[in-house]
Protein backbone atom coordinates (compact mmCIF):
# COMPACT_ATOMS: atom_id res chain seq x y z
CA UNK A 1 0.00 0.00 0.00
CA UNK A 2 2.52 2.28 0.92
CA UNK A 3 4.83 1.18 -1.70
CA UNK A 4 2.09 2.12 -4.53
CA UNK A 5 1.04 5.53 -3.10
CA UNK A 6 5.50 6.05 -3.20
CA UNK A 7 5.74 4.61 -6.78
CA UNK A 8 2.61 6.93 -7.74
CA UNK A 9 4.27 10.18 -6.04
CA UNK A 10 7.66 9.48 -8.18
CA UNK A 11 5.99 9.23 -11.35
CA UNK A 12 3.72 12.40 -10.70
CA UNK A 13 6.93 13.71 -9.76
CA UNK A 14 8.73 13.08 -13.07
CA UNK A 15 5.81 13.47 -15.02
CA UNK A 16 5.46 16.71 -14.11
CA UNK A 17 9.23 17.37 -14.88
CA UNK A 18 8.17 16.27 -18.25
CA UNK A 19 5.83 18.91 -18.66
CA UNK A 20 7.65 21.80 -17.29
CA UNK A 21 9.96 21.09 -20.56
CA UNK A 22 7.12 22.91 -22.24
CA UNK A 23 5.70 25.63 -20.05
CA UNK A 24 9.05 26.59 -18.76
CA UNK A 25 10.43 29.93 -20.25
CA UNK A 26 13.73 29.52 -21.56
CA UNK A 27 15.71 30.89 -18.80
CA UNK A 28 14.36 28.77 -16.26
CA UNK A 29 14.06 25.80 -18.35
CA UNK A 30 18.10 25.85 -19.03
CA UNK A 31 17.88 26.34 -14.88
CA UNK A 32 16.21 23.01 -14.52
CA UNK A 33 18.21 21.03 -16.69
CA UNK A 34 21.20 21.85 -14.58
CA UNK A 35 19.09 21.83 -11.63
CA UNK A 36 18.29 18.06 -12.30
CA UNK A 37 21.87 16.98 -13.22
CA UNK A 38 23.48 18.49 -10.09
CA UNK A 39 20.43 17.06 -8.48
CA UNK A 40 21.64 13.09 -9.75
CA UNK A 41 25.15 14.29 -8.15
CA UNK A 42 23.39 15.11 -4.85
CA UNK A 43 21.34 11.54 -4.95
CA UNK A 44 24.65 9.66 -5.21
CA UNK A 45 25.97 11.78 -2.08
CA UNK A 46 22.74 11.33 -0.25
CA UNK A 47 23.46 7.48 -0.39
CA UNK A 48 26.73 7.57 1.27
CA UNK A 49 25.46 10.40 3.67
CA UNK A 50 21.92 9.82 3.73
CA UNK A 51 21.23 6.04 4.14
CA UNK A 52 24.60 4.91 5.09
CA UNK A 53 25.57 7.82 7.61
CA UNK A 54 29.15 8.42 6.04
CA UNK A 55 29.85 12.09 5.90
CA UNK A 56 32.33 12.75 2.98
CA UNK A 57 33.78 15.99 2.02
CA UNK A 58 35.15 14.79 -1.03
CA UNK A 59 32.34 13.63 -3.67
CA UNK A 60 33.73 16.39 -5.78
CA UNK A 61 36.09 13.90 -6.84
CA UNK A 62 33.84 11.57 -8.35
CA UNK A 63 31.81 14.23 -10.01
CA UNK A 64 35.05 15.27 -11.52
CA UNK A 65 35.91 12.29 -12.50
CA UNK A 66 32.93 11.71 -14.29
CA UNK A 67 33.04 15.06 -15.65
CA UNK A 68 36.91 14.69 -16.56
CA UNK A 69 36.45 10.95 -17.68
CA UNK A 70 33.75 12.31 -20.61
CA UNK A 71 35.91 15.78 -21.05
CA UNK A 72 38.87 14.65 -21.98
CA UNK A 73 38.10 11.65 -24.03
CA UNK A 74 36.14 13.52 -26.06
CA UNK A 75 38.44 16.49 -26.50
CA UNK A 76 41.34 14.78 -27.02
CA UNK A 77 40.70 11.56 -28.30
CA UNK A 78 37.65 12.67 -30.40
CA UNK A 79 35.68 9.82 -28.45
CA UNK A 80 31.61 10.31 -29.03
CA UNK A 81 29.29 10.64 -26.62
CA UNK A 82 27.92 7.31 -25.52
CA UNK A 83 31.83 5.75 -25.02
CA UNK A 84 32.86 9.08 -23.08
CA UNK A 85 30.46 8.80 -21.15
CA UNK A 86 30.97 5.53 -20.01
CA UNK A 87 35.11 6.37 -19.70
CA UNK A 88 33.65 8.91 -17.15
CA UNK A 89 31.90 5.91 -15.53
CA UNK A 90 33.92 4.00 -15.01
CA UNK A 91 36.65 6.88 -14.22
CA UNK A 92 34.59 7.45 -11.15
CA UNK A 93 33.21 4.20 -10.61
CA UNK A 94 37.10 2.61 -10.18
CA UNK A 95 38.38 5.69 -7.88
CA UNK A 96 35.56 5.20 -5.73
CA UNK A 97 36.77 1.93 -5.71
CA UNK A 98 40.22 2.74 -4.25
CA UNK A 99 38.95 5.97 -2.15
CA UNK A 100 36.09 3.33 -0.33
CA UNK A 101 38.75 0.86 0.62
CA UNK A 102 41.15 3.23 1.93
CA UNK A 103 38.93 5.89 3.90
CA UNK A 104 36.77 3.31 5.08
CA UNK A 105 39.05 2.60 7.58
CA UNK A 106 38.65 5.55 9.30
CA UNK A 107 35.20 6.24 10.90
CA UNK A 108 33.87 10.29 11.99
CA UNK A 109 36.14 13.20 11.82
CA UNK A 110 38.85 11.00 10.12
CA UNK A 111 36.69 10.10 7.69
CA UNK A 112 35.82 13.59 6.31
CA UNK A 113 39.44 14.48 6.86
CA UNK A 114 40.91 11.58 4.61
CA UNK A 115 38.17 12.18 2.12
CA UNK A 116 38.70 15.95 1.87
CA UNK A 117 42.23 15.04 1.17
CA UNK A 118 41.74 12.36 -1.52
CA UNK A 119 39.49 15.02 -2.92
CA UNK A 120 42.25 17.57 -2.82
CA UNK A 121 45.01 15.71 -4.83
CA UNK A 122 42.17 15.08 -7.34
CA UNK A 123 41.91 18.97 -7.78
CA UNK A 124 45.57 19.67 -7.99
CA UNK A 125 46.25 16.93 -10.47
CA UNK A 126 43.69 18.57 -12.62
CA UNK A 127 45.48 21.78 -12.11
CA UNK A 128 48.81 20.19 -12.51
CA UNK A 129 48.06 18.55 -15.97
CA UNK A 130 47.30 22.02 -16.75
CA UNK A 131 48.41 21.50 -20.40
CA UNK A 132 45.50 19.06 -20.94
CA UNK A 133 42.96 20.16 -18.55
CA UNK A 134 43.40 23.81 -18.66
CA UNK A 135 43.16 23.95 -14.86
CA UNK A 136 40.50 26.65 -13.65
CA UNK A 137 39.95 28.06 -17.04
CA UNK A 138 38.45 24.58 -18.41
CA UNK A 139 37.69 22.79 -21.82
CA UNK A 140 35.06 24.06 -23.97
CA UNK A 141 33.82 20.72 -25.87
CA UNK A 142 32.95 21.46 -29.58
CA UNK A 143 29.46 21.81 -30.20
CA UNK A 144 29.99 19.40 -32.97
CA UNK A 145 31.18 16.43 -30.81
CA UNK A 146 28.19 16.62 -28.10
CA UNK A 147 25.35 14.63 -30.66
CA UNK A 148 24.19 11.73 -28.80
CA UNK A 149 23.23 8.99 -31.28
CA UNK A 150 20.28 6.84 -30.50
CA UNK A 151 18.90 3.75 -33.00
CA UNK A 152 17.47 6.01 -35.79
CA UNK A 153 18.23 9.61 -34.75
CA UNK A 154 20.99 11.79 -33.96
CA UNK A 155 20.43 14.36 -31.39
CA UNK A 156 22.51 17.34 -30.57
CA UNK A 157 22.81 18.46 -26.74
CA UNK A 158 23.18 21.75 -27.58
CA UNK A 159 19.34 21.87 -27.78
CA UNK A 160 17.66 22.90 -24.83
CA UNK A 161 15.12 21.17 -25.41
CA UNK A 162 17.16 17.80 -25.77
CA UNK A 163 18.95 18.47 -22.80
CA UNK A 164 16.19 19.30 -20.81
CA UNK A 165 15.06 15.59 -21.80
CA UNK A 166 18.60 13.84 -21.57
CA UNK A 167 18.80 15.50 -17.79
CA UNK A 168 15.39 14.38 -17.31
CA UNK A 169 15.88 10.92 -18.76
CA UNK A 170 19.08 10.58 -16.32
CA UNK A 171 17.04 11.76 -13.20
CA UNK A 172 14.56 9.40 -13.51
CA UNK A 173 16.80 6.16 -13.98
CA UNK A 174 18.67 7.42 -11.01
CA UNK A 175 15.86 8.43 -8.73
CA UNK A 176 14.51 4.22 -9.66
CA UNK A 177 17.27 2.93 -8.88
CA UNK A 178 17.91 4.94 -5.34
CA UNK A 179 13.90 4.06 -4.78
CA UNK A 180 15.02 -0.05 -5.11
CA UNK A 181 17.98 0.31 -3.28
CA UNK A 182 16.93 1.99 -0.60
CA UNK A 183 14.01 -0.53 -0.18
CA UNK A 184 15.73 -3.32 -1.36
CA UNK A 185 17.32 -5.53 1.70
CA UNK A 186 20.41 -4.47 0.93
CA UNK A 187 18.99 -1.10 1.57
CA UNK A 188 17.30 -1.86 4.90
CA UNK A 189 21.26 -2.65 5.85
CA UNK A 190 22.78 0.13 5.23
CA UNK A 191 20.24 2.38 6.85
CA UNK A 192 20.81 0.27 9.92
CA UNK A 193 24.57 0.70 9.54
CA UNK A 194 23.94 4.54 10.00
CA UNK A 195 22.24 3.81 12.63
CA UNK A 196 23.61 0.92 14.94
CA UNK A 197 27.06 -0.10 13.33
CA UNK A 198 28.43 -2.63 16.18
CA UNK A 199 25.02 -4.23 16.52
CA UNK A 200 24.71 -4.72 12.50
CA UNK A 201 28.33 -6.44 13.15
CA UNK A 202 26.80 -9.17 15.35
CA UNK A 203 23.78 -9.69 13.81
CA UNK A 204 26.22 -11.42 10.64
CA UNK A 205 26.41 -8.38 8.36
CA UNK A 206 30.05 -7.17 6.43
CA UNK A 207 29.74 -3.96 7.74
CA UNK A 208 32.77 -3.16 5.58
CA UNK A 209 31.81 -4.49 2.44
CA UNK A 210 28.13 -3.14 2.86
CA UNK A 211 30.07 0.34 3.10
CA UNK A 212 32.04 0.14 0.75
CA UNK A 213 29.30 -0.58 -1.85
CA UNK A 214 27.49 2.08 -0.65
CA UNK A 215 30.37 4.11 -1.75
CA UNK A 216 31.02 2.63 -5.06
CA UNK A 217 27.17 3.04 -6.04
CA UNK A 218 27.56 6.65 -4.91
CA UNK A 219 30.33 7.74 -6.40
CA UNK A 220 29.26 5.97 -9.50
CA UNK A 221 25.81 7.83 -9.38
CA UNK A 222 28.11 10.98 -8.86
CA UNK A 223 30.04 10.30 -12.00
CA UNK A 224 27.21 9.79 -13.86
CA UNK A 225 26.06 13.15 -13.07
CA UNK A 226 29.58 14.59 -13.73
CA UNK A 227 29.89 12.51 -16.96
CA UNK A 228 26.38 13.96 -17.92
CA UNK A 229 27.21 17.49 -17.12
CA UNK A 230 29.93 17.63 -19.48
CA UNK A 231 28.01 16.56 -22.47
CA UNK A 232 24.92 18.22 -21.61
CA UNK A 233 26.72 22.03 -20.93
CA UNK A 234 29.95 21.32 -23.16
CA UNK A 235 32.22 22.93 -20.18
CA UNK A 236 34.92 20.82 -18.39
CA UNK A 237 37.00 23.13 -15.85
CA UNK A 238 38.97 21.94 -12.35
CA UNK A 239 36.19 23.95 -10.38
CA UNK A 240 33.97 21.20 -10.19
CA UNK A 241 36.97 19.41 -8.21
CA UNK A 242 37.46 21.74 -5.54
CA UNK A 243 36.26 21.41 -2.17
CA UNK A 244 32.98 23.77 -2.79
CA UNK A 245 31.44 21.00 -4.85
CA UNK A 246 31.90 18.90 -2.00
CA UNK A 247 29.91 20.87 0.39
CA UNK A 248 27.50 21.93 -2.14
CA UNK A 249 26.05 18.61 -2.61
CA UNK A 250 26.13 18.25 1.23
CA UNK A 251 24.19 21.29 1.53
CA UNK A 252 21.68 20.17 -0.92
CA UNK A 253 21.09 17.03 0.63
CA UNK A 254 20.56 18.35 3.80
CA UNK A 255 18.50 21.36 2.63
CA UNK A 256 16.00 19.01 0.95
CA UNK A 257 16.41 16.34 3.38
CA UNK A 258 19.08 13.69 4.32
CA UNK A 259 17.83 10.17 3.20
CA UNK A 260 14.77 10.92 1.55
CA UNK A 261 14.56 9.79 -2.05
CA UNK A 262 13.33 13.34 -3.89
CA UNK A 263 15.18 15.44 -1.11
CA UNK A 264 18.23 15.89 -3.15
CA UNK A 265 16.05 17.47 -6.13
CA UNK A 266 14.03 19.22 -3.70
CA UNK A 267 17.33 20.86 -2.00
CA UNK A 268 19.19 21.18 -5.60
CA UNK A 269 16.20 23.27 -6.70
CA UNK A 270 15.62 25.33 -3.91
CA UNK A 271 19.32 26.76 -3.33
CA UNK A 272 19.76 26.92 -7.00
CA UNK A 273 16.47 29.94 -6.32
CA UNK A 274 17.47 30.76 -3.85
CA UNK A 275 20.63 32.17 -4.92
CA UNK A 276 19.35 33.24 -8.47
CA UNK A 277 16.65 35.23 -6.46
CA UNK A 278 18.94 36.73 -4.07
CA UNK A 279 21.94 37.81 -6.44
CA UNK A 280 18.69 40.11 -8.16
CA UNK A 281 18.76 42.28 -5.62
CA UNK A 282 21.94 42.67 -4.19
CA UNK A 283 25.45 41.80 -4.20
CA UNK A 284 25.84 40.20 -0.67
CA UNK A 285 23.44 37.15 -1.41
CA UNK A 286 25.77 34.93 -0.07
CA UNK A 287 24.28 36.51 2.96
CA UNK A 288 20.47 35.69 1.79
CA UNK A 289 21.61 32.36 1.47
CA UNK A 290 22.94 31.85 4.51
CA UNK A 291 20.35 33.16 6.13
CA UNK A 292 17.77 30.98 4.14
CA UNK A 293 19.76 28.18 5.47
CA UNK A 294 19.87 28.97 9.31
CA UNK A 295 15.95 29.67 8.90
CA UNK A 296 15.69 26.16 7.02
CA UNK A 297 17.45 24.47 9.87
CA UNK A 298 15.40 26.29 12.48
CA UNK A 299 11.95 25.13 11.15
CA UNK A 300 13.08 21.93 9.15
CA UNK A 301 15.18 20.61 10.99
CA UNK A 302 15.33 17.11 8.56
CA UNK A 303 15.65 19.04 5.49
CA UNK A 304 12.16 19.90 3.59
CA UNK A 305 11.04 16.00 2.28
CA UNK A 306 12.39 14.64 6.12
CA UNK A 307 10.38 17.41 8.12
CA UNK A 308 7.32 16.50 5.47
CA UNK A 309 7.67 12.67 6.75
CA UNK A 310 8.11 13.03 10.21
CA UNK A 311 4.96 15.46 10.52
CA UNK A 312 2.75 14.18 7.68
CA UNK A 313 3.80 11.49 5.53
CA UNK A 314 5.61 8.50 7.71
CA UNK A 315 5.44 6.47 4.41
CA UNK A 316 7.73 8.31 1.87
CA UNK A 317 10.87 6.48 0.96
CA UNK B 1 33.58 -45.46 24.14
CA UNK B 2 33.23 -42.10 21.73
CA UNK B 3 33.74 -38.41 22.72
CA UNK B 4 30.51 -36.25 21.80
CA UNK B 5 33.21 -33.29 20.39
CA UNK B 6 31.49 -30.14 21.91
CA UNK B 7 29.74 -27.85 19.86
CA UNK B 8 31.78 -24.54 21.93
CA UNK B 9 35.14 -24.94 23.14
CA UNK B 10 38.02 -22.87 23.86
CA UNK B 11 41.65 -24.02 25.02
CA UNK B 12 43.74 -21.13 26.73
CA UNK B 13 41.60 -18.44 25.89
CA UNK B 14 43.34 -15.29 27.40
CA UNK B 15 42.65 -11.29 26.86
CA UNK B 16 44.45 -8.72 28.64
CA UNK B 17 43.44 -4.81 29.11
CA UNK B 18 46.62 -3.13 29.42
CA UNK B 19 48.10 -4.93 32.45
CA UNK B 20 44.50 -5.71 33.46
CA UNK B 21 43.95 -9.74 32.70
CA UNK B 22 40.45 -9.77 32.30
CA UNK B 23 40.16 -13.85 31.12
CA UNK B 24 43.17 -16.06 31.55
CA UNK B 25 44.00 -19.16 30.56
CA UNK B 26 40.15 -20.58 29.68
CA UNK B 27 39.30 -24.38 28.95
CA UNK B 28 35.77 -24.50 28.42
CA UNK B 29 33.86 -27.09 26.90
CA UNK B 30 30.03 -26.27 26.02
CA UNK B 31 28.15 -29.61 24.43
CA UNK B 32 25.26 -29.07 21.46
CA UNK B 33 21.41 -28.92 23.31
CA UNK B 34 22.69 -27.88 26.69
CA UNK B 35 21.81 -24.74 28.74
CA UNK B 36 24.75 -23.50 30.47
CA UNK B 37 24.94 -20.66 32.84
CA UNK B 38 28.03 -18.52 33.95
CA UNK B 39 27.75 -16.75 36.95
CA UNK B 40 30.51 -14.64 38.69
CA UNK B 41 31.10 -11.72 40.85
CA UNK B 42 31.20 -8.13 38.73
CA UNK B 43 34.01 -7.83 36.80
CA UNK B 44 34.95 -11.52 36.56
CA UNK B 45 35.18 -11.80 33.30
CA UNK B 46 32.03 -13.35 32.05
CA UNK B 47 31.08 -10.74 29.39
CA UNK B 48 35.47 -10.20 28.23
CA UNK B 49 35.11 -14.46 27.71
CA UNK B 50 31.79 -14.73 25.71
CA UNK B 51 33.04 -11.77 23.45
CA UNK B 52 36.21 -13.52 22.54
CA UNK B 53 33.59 -16.68 21.62
CA UNK B 54 31.57 -14.32 19.88
CA UNK B 55 34.48 -12.28 17.96
CA UNK B 56 33.66 -8.99 19.27
CA UNK B 57 36.80 -9.26 20.80
CA UNK B 58 40.13 -10.59 19.60
CA UNK B 59 42.05 -12.63 21.85
CA UNK B 60 45.58 -11.95 23.59
CA UNK B 61 46.30 -15.77 22.55
CA UNK B 62 44.25 -18.93 22.44
CA UNK B 63 41.36 -20.45 20.14
CA UNK B 64 38.05 -20.79 19.62
CA UNK B 65 36.51 -23.81 17.96
CA UNK B 66 32.64 -23.97 17.28
CA UNK B 67 31.31 -27.04 15.43
CA UNK B 68 34.82 -28.71 15.01
CA UNK B 69 36.55 -24.97 13.30
CA UNK B 70 38.78 -23.22 14.39
CA UNK B 71 37.12 -19.88 14.37
CA UNK B 72 39.82 -17.89 16.75
CA UNK B 73 41.02 -15.73 13.58
CA UNK B 74 37.38 -15.07 11.79
CA UNK B 75 35.76 -11.98 12.13
CA UNK B 76 32.37 -11.57 14.25
CA UNK B 77 29.86 -11.26 11.41
CA UNK B 78 31.32 -14.81 9.95
CA UNK B 79 31.35 -16.38 13.32
CA UNK B 80 27.64 -14.97 14.24
CA UNK B 81 26.66 -16.71 10.21
CA UNK B 82 28.24 -19.75 11.34
CA UNK B 83 25.72 -19.26 14.12
CA UNK B 84 26.70 -17.55 17.08
CA UNK B 85 24.55 -14.89 18.41
CA UNK B 86 25.23 -12.59 21.03
CA UNK B 87 22.74 -10.10 23.17
CA UNK B 88 24.36 -7.28 24.68
CA UNK B 89 24.97 -6.96 28.30
CA UNK B 90 24.81 -2.98 27.91
CA UNK B 91 21.29 -2.78 25.39
CA UNK B 92 22.04 -2.27 21.35
CA UNK B 93 19.22 -2.10 19.32
CA UNK B 94 18.05 0.57 16.49
CA UNK B 95 16.36 3.05 18.53
CA UNK B 96 15.25 5.23 15.57
CA UNK B 97 13.47 1.84 14.16
CA UNK B 98 10.42 0.26 14.87
CA UNK B 99 10.76 -2.49 16.85
CA UNK B 100 9.46 -4.79 14.20
CA UNK B 101 12.66 -3.27 11.92
CA UNK B 102 14.97 -4.58 14.29
CA UNK B 103 13.94 -8.26 14.17
CA UNK B 104 13.49 -7.74 10.44
CA UNK B 105 17.05 -7.28 10.13
CA UNK B 106 18.21 -9.99 12.45
CA UNK B 107 15.75 -12.11 10.41
CA UNK B 108 17.05 -10.83 7.03
CA UNK B 109 19.93 -11.86 7.91
CA UNK B 110 19.23 -15.10 8.27
CA UNK B 111 17.25 -15.53 5.08
CA UNK B 112 19.82 -14.10 2.77
CA UNK B 113 22.27 -17.24 4.24
CA UNK B 114 19.34 -19.45 4.04
CA UNK B 115 19.70 -21.40 0.65
CA UNK B 116 16.38 -22.19 0.22
CA UNK B 117 14.64 -18.89 1.53
CA UNK B 118 14.76 -15.51 0.25
CA UNK B 119 14.18 -12.67 2.61
CA UNK B 120 10.50 -11.31 1.12
CA UNK B 121 8.39 -8.89 2.71
CA UNK B 122 6.58 -11.67 3.76
CA UNK B 123 8.96 -13.99 5.08
CA UNK B 124 10.49 -10.98 6.75
CA UNK B 125 6.47 -10.14 8.46
CA UNK B 126 6.42 -13.98 9.41
CA UNK B 127 9.91 -14.89 10.95
CA UNK B 128 9.88 -11.49 12.55
CA UNK B 129 6.66 -11.63 14.36
CA UNK B 130 7.36 -15.37 15.45
CA UNK B 131 10.76 -13.86 17.33
CA UNK B 132 8.51 -10.93 18.78
CA UNK B 133 5.62 -13.27 19.88
CA UNK B 134 8.20 -15.51 21.50
CA UNK B 135 9.10 -12.29 23.42
CA UNK B 136 5.87 -10.95 24.05
CA UNK B 137 6.26 -7.99 21.88
CA UNK B 138 4.31 -8.41 19.53
CA UNK B 139 1.86 -5.86 20.33
CA UNK B 140 5.03 -3.36 20.11
CA UNK B 141 5.56 -4.14 16.51
CA UNK B 142 4.79 -0.33 15.32
CA UNK B 143 6.71 1.04 17.98
CA UNK B 144 10.08 3.13 17.84
CA UNK B 145 12.25 0.80 19.66
CA UNK B 146 13.78 3.66 21.06
CA UNK B 147 10.88 4.15 23.14
CA UNK B 148 10.18 1.05 24.27
CA UNK B 149 10.39 0.63 28.14
CA UNK B 150 13.85 -0.43 29.58
CA UNK B 151 12.67 -4.23 30.02
CA UNK B 152 11.43 -4.52 26.97
CA UNK B 153 14.23 -3.17 25.52
CA UNK B 154 16.42 -6.18 26.77
CA UNK B 155 13.31 -8.51 25.74
CA UNK B 156 14.04 -6.84 21.76
CA UNK B 157 17.56 -8.04 22.40
CA UNK B 158 16.85 -11.20 22.70
CA UNK B 159 14.32 -11.54 19.90
CA UNK B 160 16.73 -10.59 17.63
CA UNK B 161 18.82 -12.71 18.71
CA UNK B 162 16.23 -15.52 18.05
CA UNK B 163 15.87 -14.37 14.86
CA UNK B 164 19.17 -15.09 13.66
CA UNK B 165 18.14 -18.51 14.27
CA UNK B 166 21.37 -19.36 15.60
CA UNK B 167 22.89 -22.38 17.06
CA UNK B 168 24.31 -21.13 20.22
CA UNK B 169 22.47 -17.96 22.14
CA UNK B 170 24.85 -16.09 24.27
CA UNK B 171 22.38 -13.58 26.67
CA UNK B 172 24.32 -11.50 28.66
CA UNK B 173 22.63 -10.37 31.38
CA UNK B 174 18.91 -10.47 29.72
CA UNK B 175 16.79 -10.25 32.76
CA UNK B 176 18.40 -7.03 34.00
CA UNK B 177 15.68 -4.49 34.40
CA UNK B 178 12.70 -7.15 33.96
CA UNK B 179 9.81 -7.37 37.13
CA UNK B 180 9.29 -10.47 38.48
CA UNK B 181 6.20 -11.60 35.87
CA UNK B 182 8.36 -10.80 32.93
CA UNK B 183 11.53 -13.00 34.37
CA UNK B 184 9.05 -15.58 34.96
CA UNK B 185 7.58 -15.91 31.24
CA UNK B 186 11.37 -14.97 30.76
CA UNK B 187 12.46 -18.15 31.99
CA UNK B 188 9.69 -20.51 30.44
CA UNK B 189 11.19 -18.27 26.93
CA UNK B 190 14.75 -19.68 28.20
CA UNK B 191 13.34 -23.27 28.21
CA UNK B 192 11.37 -23.57 25.14
CA UNK B 193 14.42 -21.71 23.11
CA UNK B 194 17.11 -24.76 24.54
CA UNK B 195 15.00 -26.92 22.66
CA UNK B 196 16.61 -26.23 19.75
CA UNK B 197 19.62 -24.28 20.64
CA UNK B 198 22.23 -24.27 22.91
CA UNK B 199 22.16 -21.45 25.23
CA UNK B 200 25.17 -19.65 27.19
CA UNK B 201 23.56 -17.13 29.87
CA UNK B 202 25.20 -15.14 31.85
CA UNK B 203 23.46 -14.34 35.03
CA UNK B 204 23.08 -12.12 38.39
CA UNK B 205 19.54 -13.86 39.48
CA UNK B 206 20.31 -17.13 40.93
CA UNK B 207 16.27 -17.83 40.98
CA UNK B 208 16.89 -17.44 37.41
CA UNK B 209 19.90 -19.59 36.95
CA UNK B 210 19.17 -22.42 39.33
CA UNK B 211 15.67 -22.84 37.51
CA UNK B 212 17.45 -22.79 33.89
CA UNK B 213 21.20 -23.74 34.24
CA UNK B 214 21.54 -27.81 33.15
CA UNK B 215 25.15 -26.71 34.32
CA UNK B 216 26.65 -23.89 35.57
CA UNK B 217 30.22 -22.47 35.20
CA UNK B 218 31.79 -20.23 37.75
CA UNK B 219 34.14 -17.19 36.84
CA UNK B 220 36.44 -14.85 39.06
CA UNK B 221 39.31 -12.77 38.48
CA UNK B 222 39.62 -13.99 34.67
CA UNK B 223 39.36 -17.54 35.49
CA UNK B 224 37.15 -20.84 35.81
CA UNK B 225 36.65 -21.55 39.46
CA UNK B 226 34.46 -24.50 39.50
CA UNK B 227 32.17 -26.13 37.31
CA UNK B 228 29.09 -28.51 37.81
CA UNK B 229 25.36 -29.06 38.43
CA UNK B 230 23.56 -26.34 40.22
CA UNK B 231 23.43 -28.62 43.32
CA UNK B 232 27.49 -29.54 42.83
CA UNK B 233 27.84 -25.58 42.56
CA UNK B 234 25.95 -24.64 45.80
CA UNK B 235 27.68 -26.98 47.75
CA UNK B 236 31.18 -25.79 47.05
CA UNK B 237 33.00 -24.08 49.62
CA UNK B 238 35.48 -21.93 47.57
CA UNK B 239 32.30 -20.52 45.20
CA UNK B 240 30.31 -19.71 48.14
CA UNK B 241 33.50 -17.50 49.29
CA UNK B 242 33.90 -16.28 46.02
CA UNK B 243 30.48 -15.45 45.26
CA UNK B 244 27.32 -16.69 46.81
CA UNK B 245 28.06 -16.23 50.48
CA UNK B 246 30.02 -13.18 49.53
N1 LIG C 1 37.35 -2.63 26.81
C1 LIG C 1 37.93 -2.74 28.02
N2 LIG C 1 39.02 -1.99 28.30
C2 LIG C 1 39.63 -2.08 29.51
N3 LIG C 1 39.21 -2.88 30.48
C3 LIG C 1 38.14 -3.65 30.28
C4 LIG C 1 37.44 -3.62 29.02
N4 LIG C 1 36.40 -4.50 29.09
C5 LIG C 1 36.46 -5.04 30.31
N5 LIG C 1 37.49 -4.56 31.03
C6 LIG C 1 37.88 -4.96 32.38
O1 LIG C 1 38.00 -6.37 32.39
C7 LIG C 1 37.47 -6.91 33.58
C8 LIG C 1 36.40 -7.91 33.23
O2 LIG C 1 35.28 -7.23 32.72
P1 LIG C 1 33.96 -7.96 32.24
O3 LIG C 1 33.07 -6.91 31.66
O4 LIG C 1 34.32 -9.09 31.36
O5 LIG C 1 33.36 -8.50 33.58
P2 LIG C 1 31.96 -9.17 33.88
O6 LIG C 1 32.24 -10.43 34.56
O7 LIG C 1 31.14 -9.20 32.67
O8 LIG C 1 31.34 -8.14 34.92
P3 LIG C 1 29.82 -7.67 35.13
O9 LIG C 1 29.16 -8.71 35.95
O10 LIG C 1 29.94 -6.38 35.87
O11 LIG C 1 29.20 -7.51 33.78
C9 LIG C 1 36.95 -5.74 34.41
O12 LIG C 1 37.94 -5.40 35.35
C10 LIG C 1 36.78 -4.64 33.39
O13 LIG C 1 36.98 -3.38 33.98
MG1 LIG D 1 29.40 -8.41 32.02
Amino acid sequence: MTNVKSLWLHAAVILLLFALNFLLPEYHRGIFSRVMVLAVFAMGYNLAFGYTGLLSLGHAMFFAAGLYGAGLTIYHLGWSVWPALGAGLLAGTLLALVVGFLALRTTGVAFMIVTLMFAQVFYLTTLYFTTYTRGEEGLVLPQAMRSLALPGASFSLTDPATRYMAALALLTIVLGLVLILVRSPYGRALIAIRENEERMRMLGYDVFANKLASVVISGLICAAAGAAYAVLFGYVGSGFASIQYSILPLLWVLLGGAATTLGPLIGTLFMFYIIDTASDYTTAYLLVVGLALILLILYFPKGIAGTVRERWLPWLP
Amino acid sequence: MAAVTPLLSTRGLSRSFGGLKAVREVDFALPEGQIRAIIGPNGAGKTTFVSLVCGRILPSSGTVVFDGRDVSRLPAHKRVRAGIAYTFQITSIFSNLTVFDNVALAAQRHLLDDRQARPTARALEEEGMAALEKTGLADFAEKRAGNLAYGHQRLLEVAMGLALKPRLLILDEPTQGLSDGEIDSFVALVREIGREATVLLIEHNMDVVMALAERITVMDQGRILAEGTPEEIRADKAVQQAYLGG
